[in-house]
């Protein structure tokens, strides 16, 4: 997806008219102009409102049972031509509204994944700004803890550390934020050997500026670009993680609703009813490829933003 | 540094790192909540019993001292006996950890033999249909979950192509390979086909999906060099310009790719065994862990460690091959 990136120097209207254009306008600029980044974000937007408003936009009870519509097959949103708003996409094994569990749904994975990959950022960047800045033995340390951790796939450890807490959704976050922190604190890492080097960063050091100061103030606020980009690509990883989870049972419990949770109940009738698994999978699938793309857009962005030093 | 020190750097290397594996597996199995001893013999279990069964297992000491008594153990092939079923775990493992390697070497050459080809075609083909449409199922591809695609290919394939089964796994591909070759019995081999078809397609669909669009992009930037334009103008085909002087060079960072998501497959089969019931490591994992298997649990996930991190090292490796330019430091 780079080839997507605009190429050519910023030529835009305002640097032209000599008016002044702050780095800040530039960048959002950018953004704005980059097509991965303007389809994930709309998408990602699209889930968030979906999430934020869940009660308001489900047509039906999520919750409520009904054996008489048990496995009933998709009706679709036109119906002896009136618009028809009860099972759009179909009910599940204990008759439920595929469409409004969908609905709730999205705020269990997009939550997981975002205070997953939250957790792992504000992690990975302390360990990897820390090891990155202080070198030595504290580096050895914490970056060979990192490599212990990134000996096991990463689903695996994600089990492991679920199956040791006990299986429910919020065990399940916080395996998947643990999962997430080694890569994060790796790239964090090594982005700040390369800050430590630099001449605001000594200079920073010869005016008397302690160590904490330094990093915070110089250091973090200067490695947060290839973090935010590898944080949101890890958004996508995480929720395919809590899906994964919540579908060998290990995530989400009932009666609260997330997609993998679908999928695993849906498991059962692949064979006759496939509706009720096709459905929770399209979502996290567009979820993840909204993410996807946000990521690389903002990529494509970043790294013109440092190679032309604005 | 020449290759032998760098391949002794990197296996002491590999050994601590296994040593902390060892340790936070452990301390994961043993510091989840609920008596073993307790759940095998169910509520009803007088107390002398539990007594009893948790001194043989040698629960009721120390952790350290577990540790080390497992560990010591554990070095010499023993990674002590299932609590359920009293087989050795080595045992189980030996019987497992086949199926699951089996899978993810078919899933990553289907990756390869169907990735590779649809780059190819989609950067000879640039902007047209078939490029739009081989990138647009390759975005799709990474996104979705491989457990997902198994069980999308189950509904889809399986319950309409009468010679595919939904689950479980034939004979080992090795043994049947062996028996066309000596006996020249092809049947075994078919057979072990058609099961490993859908699960390892389920499994490699995303690295497929990540070979075609590094193909086509590596692809993409060797064509548009001079010595490929030097070669046209020679009056070359324009196909075996493709292949043989564009394919060649190009290949070099999909091969790295395709090497670092080896580990990935690992973890993807985990939980796309459970999908197809194929008797592999992670199903036994994921069994193990709802049975609080203890010895189980820790003893194959720090194996399938141990085969992660090898793997890793001959990719590292295996690139110095490919590659004559890369120095080992």
């Amino acid at each position: 997806m780079t080839d997507a990136a605009p190429s050519g120097p910023d030529t835009s209207a305002t640097a032209r008219s000599g008016a002044p254009s702050s780095p800040r306008r530039r960048l959002l600029r950018r953004l704005l102009r980059n097509p991965n980044v303007l389809v994930g974000g709309v998408l990602i937007v699209l889930f968030v409102v979906v999430a934020a408003f869940a009660p308001w936009l489900t047509p039906m009870d999520p919750y409520a049972q009904d054996l008489w519509t048990r496995y009933e097959p998709p009706r679709g949103l036109w119906v002896d031509g009136a618009l028809n708003t009860e099972f759009v996409l179909g009910a599940d094994a204990l008759g439920r509204d595929i469409l409004s569990r969908l609905i709730v749904g999205t705020r269990v994975s997009l939550l997981v994944g975002f205070l997953a990959t939250s957790l792992s950022l504000v992690f990975g960047m302390v360990l990897g700004a820390v090891a990155g800045y202080l070198g030595g033995l504290v580096d050895d340390v914490i970056m060979r803890i990192m490599d212990v951790l990134l000996a096991l796939p990463g689903i695996l450890l994600a089990i492991a550390i679920v199956a040791a807490l006990g299986p429910n959704i919020v065990n399940a976050m916080l395996a998947i934020a643990v999962v997430r922190i080694p890569t994060m604190a790796r790239v964090v890492r090594s982005e700040v050997l390369a800050l430590r080097e630099q001449e605001f960063v000594e200079s920073a050091r010869a005016l008397g500026g302690g160590h904490v100061h330094i990093l915070v103030r110089h250091v973090i606020t200067n490695a947060w670009a290839p973090a935010l980009v590898l944080a949101t690509l890890g958004m996508g990883t995480a929720i395919v993680a809590e899906a994964a989870l919540s579908f060998l049972g290990l995530g989400t419990q009932p009666p609260d609703v997330s997609w993998g949770r679908m999928l695993s109940v849906g498991r059962e009738v692949i064979r006759t009813s496939p509706h009720v698994t096709l459905f929770p999978g399209v979502a996290i699938t567009l979820t993840v490829l909204a993410f996807s793309l946000l990521g690389d857009g903002l990529r494509d962005v970043f790294d013109r933003r440092l190679k032309d030093g604005s | 540094m020449g290759i032998t020190g760098y391949v002794l750097k990197r296996l002491i290397s590999l050994a601590i790192t296994l040593l902390g594996v060892s340790v936070i597996v452990f301390l994961l199995v043993h510091l989840s909540p609920g008596d073993p001893i307790r759940i095998m013999l169910g509520e009803q279990a007088r107390p002398e019993d539990v007594q009893r069964l948790t001194e043989l297992y040698g629960f009721d000491e120390p952790l350290p001292v577990q540790y080390v008594r497992w560990m010591a153990a554990a070095v010499q092939g023993d990674l002590g006996d299932s609590i359920r079923s009293g087989t050795p775990v080595i045992e189980l493992v030996a019987q497992r950890l086949p199926a699951t390697i089996e899978l993810a070497v078919v899933a990553l050459i289907l990756a390869v033999v169907i990735g590779i080809p649809l780059g190819v075609l989609a950067a000879v083909t640039r902007n047209s249909p078939i490029d739009l449409a081989s990138m647009g199922l390759a975005l799709v591809g990474v996104a979705a979950p491989n457990f997902w695609i198994g069980l999308i290919l189950l509904s889809t394939v399986a319950s309409n192509v009468g010679w595919i089964p939904a689950f479980g796994r034939g004979p080992g591909v090795v043994e049947a390979f062996g028996a066309g070759l000596t006996e020249f019995r092809w049947g075994p081999l078919l057979d072990a086909g058609r099961h490993l078809l859908l699960p390892s397609l389920a499994i490699g669909t995303s690295i497929m999906a990540i070979i075609t669009r590094m193909t086509r992009s590596s692809l993409l930037e060797v064509l548009g060099l001079d010595y490929v334009r030097t070669a046209r103008a020679k009056g070359v085909r324009r196909a075996v310009v493709t292949v043989r002087h564009a394919l060649r060079n190009a290949i070099l960072p999909v091969v790295t790719v395709v090497g670092l998501q080896f580990g990935f497959l690992l973890g993807g089969a985990i939980v796309t065994e459970t999908v197809f019931a194929w008797p592999g490591i992670g199903r036994l994992i994921v069994d193990s862990i709802a049975q609080r298997d203890f010895p189980v649990v820790q003893g194959s996930i720090l194996m399938l460690a141990v085969v992660f991190v090898f793997v890793n090292l001959l990719v590292d490796l295996s690139y110095g091959l490919i590659n004559p330019r890369i120095r080992y430091d």
